[in-house]
């Protein structure tokens, strides 16, 4: 089996064998399911027949679960020294790093998977746009891959849990609102680079159901960042 | 496999932590690498499993660099702390180990087996490691080592916080495992060395100051053979005069002189039993006590770390 699996999977399982997946996988349930369905702007208060109120929230909650998922994966080897087992094992440093990616992102990806009724309600209740919707599933799975990369990177700096899950936050909150936000309040090539740079600017074009190839970029090349500098970090082991 | 060490170095800052140390390990051989606290050990051992990188010099398994990073698969390691999965059973820790190693799936349980049966782990093996005693963590710590049933092992103090019954055993595994295996194991428990290793390498500041089996080192360390007897019958003074005449001998002390007991140096690389039994013989004296006198490794230890 691929050391990439191997590393997932576990990873994968201990999620499910304690409460931390569960708890992470129904507290983002519970919220998503308020926000599109029960409070303020909500499906049927715009008496539409699209998910565009789920897609606009998800983002704010993958914003917090996301850390919280990613926060142990490097740190918690680091604190207590089983990276020191894993790393003398036949496994290099970018196949570990790639596995921990995958085991968060899958798991992200079955937290979504959970939201798939709320397609076949809306498909009940009207005529939907498919293809937003399916674009903003795309939209949505990307983002999440790359606020996961940027857990990973966060994991990888510390051997503290708190200070990653911070980290990451913090990074992600400068992609999803800073970056435009101060893109904004520029005019000319400046606030063109951050606002090309904002994560908003490219989901929101793919939840249309617009799928670029510069957009698609942009979350491959932040995937990759991300975890190259993870790599790069622990492969600095003096 | 042997393993071969070439003008390894290692500095953090100005300190060096590993200067210029050479040494090899042959196959079937127990190598006991011992030095006080912060001496090196742990330092040479992330390096030759390839955890840290190696500044200057080599580490050579079979021939072939550690720096390649293919070696590991060769290499079964016990880091210090035994660093484990607490939320993890016995039997799915070796599982996963096992996979990492690339241990094909079809002897996967059958390597389990065969670790639970060596290790003792059979009554424990359904727990979480968390659950497990000091002992028995350190029995998986061995076990995961062992997993992949590698060529070298390395073993960073593996008996530390064992209670005496379980060190015991866990040094004849280590005994059973060194017949087939190059194993390096530190530790700073000298009767640990003693029981365990066929060779010792000292360390101290980065550099190896002694290497050889046990009794090699005493004899270094000594020099001339020491004995102490004890003549009964016969006067003491008498005694004393008669022992010094003797040719094989250097010099006597009065270890204790009511009760007849002397120490008697021998003149160097000379034996002194055969003309001290002799001289008894002769003179009709009783020799109830003839030890030889052994240098304990923690003097020799001492000597070698403490200047």
């Amino acid at each position: 089996m691929n050391p990439i699996w191997v590393i997932a999977k576990k990873e994968l399982n201990s999620y499910f064998n304690s409460l931390i997946g569960y708890l992470i996988l129904s507290i983002f349930l519970i919220f998503i399911g308020a926000f599109t369905w029960l409070i303020g702007n909500d499906v049927f208060i715009r008496q539409q027949a699209t998910l565009d109120e789920f897609f606009n929230w998800a983002p704010m909650f993958l914003l917090f679960m996301i850390p919280a998922l990613t926060m142990k994966q490097l740190a918690e080897e680091k604190k207590s020294g089983t990276i020191e087992l894993l790393l003398t094992k036949n496994i290099s440093n970018r196949q570990l790093v790639i596995g921990k990616f995958l085991a968060c992102f899958l798991m992200v990806c079955i937290t979504i998977a959970f939201t798939l009724p709320y397609y076949i309600t809306i498909v009940q209740l009207g005529n939907a746009d498919h293809g937003a919707i399916i674009g903003g599933y795309i939209g949505l799975l990307l983002l999440s891959a790359a606020f996961t990369s940027i857990g990973i990177f966060a994991s990888s700096l510390g051997d503290n849990q708190i200070v990653a899950f911070l980290l990451a936050l913090v990074i992600n909150v400068i992609f999803l609102f800073i970056l435009g936000f101060v893109g904004n309040s520029f005019s000319g090539w400046f606030g063109d680079i951050l606002n090309t740079l904002s994560i908003p600017e490219h989901y929101s074009s793919i939840s249309r159901g617009v799928l670029d190839t510069k957009d698609l970029i942009y979350f491959g090349s932040m995937i990759f960042l991300f975890l190259f500098l993870a790599e790069l970090k622990i492969s600095n082991r003096g | 496999m042997d393993i071969q060490i070439q003008q390894l170095t290692k500095s953090y800052g100005f300190q060096k932590a590993v200067d210029n140390i050479s040494f090899s390990v042959k196959t079937g051989e127990v190598l006991g690498f011992l030095g006080p606290n912060g001496a090196g050990k742990t330092t040479t051992m992330k390096m030759i499993t390839n955890y840290i990188d190696i500044e200057q010099g080599d580490v050579l398994i079979g021939g072939q660099s550690v720096k390649s990073g293919e070696m590991s698969q060769h290499i079964g390691y016990l880091p210090e702390h035994n660093p484990l999965y607490h939320d993890m059973p016995v039997i799915d820790y070796l599982e996963f180990c096992a996979a990492l190693q690339g241990v094909s799936k079809s002897i996967v349980p059958h390597r389990i087996r065969e670790m639970v049966r060596l290790c003792g782990l059979d009554i424990e093996k359904h727990k979480k490691i968390g659950e497990l005693s000091k002992g028995y963590r350190q029995r998986v710590g061995l076990a995961q080592a062992m997993i992949h049933d590698p060529e070298i092992l390395i073993l960073d103090e593996p008996t530390t916080g064992l209670d005496p019954n379980q060190i015991i055993e866990i040094r004849d595994l280590i005994r059973q495992m060194g017949k087939q295996k190059t194993v390096i194991l530190s530790t700073h428990i000298l009767p640990e060395v003693e029981a365990t290793c066929d060779r010792i390498l000292i360390i101290n500041h980065g550099k190896i100051v002694a290497d050889g089996t046990a009794s090699t080192l005493r004899k270094q360390a000594q020099g001339q053979q020491v004995l102490k007897i004890k003549i009964d019958e016969g006067e003491v003074n008498q005694i004393y005069e008669k022992l010094q005449k003797l040719e094989t001998v250097a010099m006597v002390d009065f270890a204790d002189a009511t009760h007849n007991r002397f120490e008697i140096q021998s003149v160097v690389e000379r034996q002194s039993n055969k003309a001290i039994f002799e001289l008894c013989v002769k003179n009709n004296w009783v020799l109830s006590e003839c030890i030889p006198f052994e240098t304990k490794l923690e003097d020799i230890f001492r000597d070698l770390t403490l200047n």
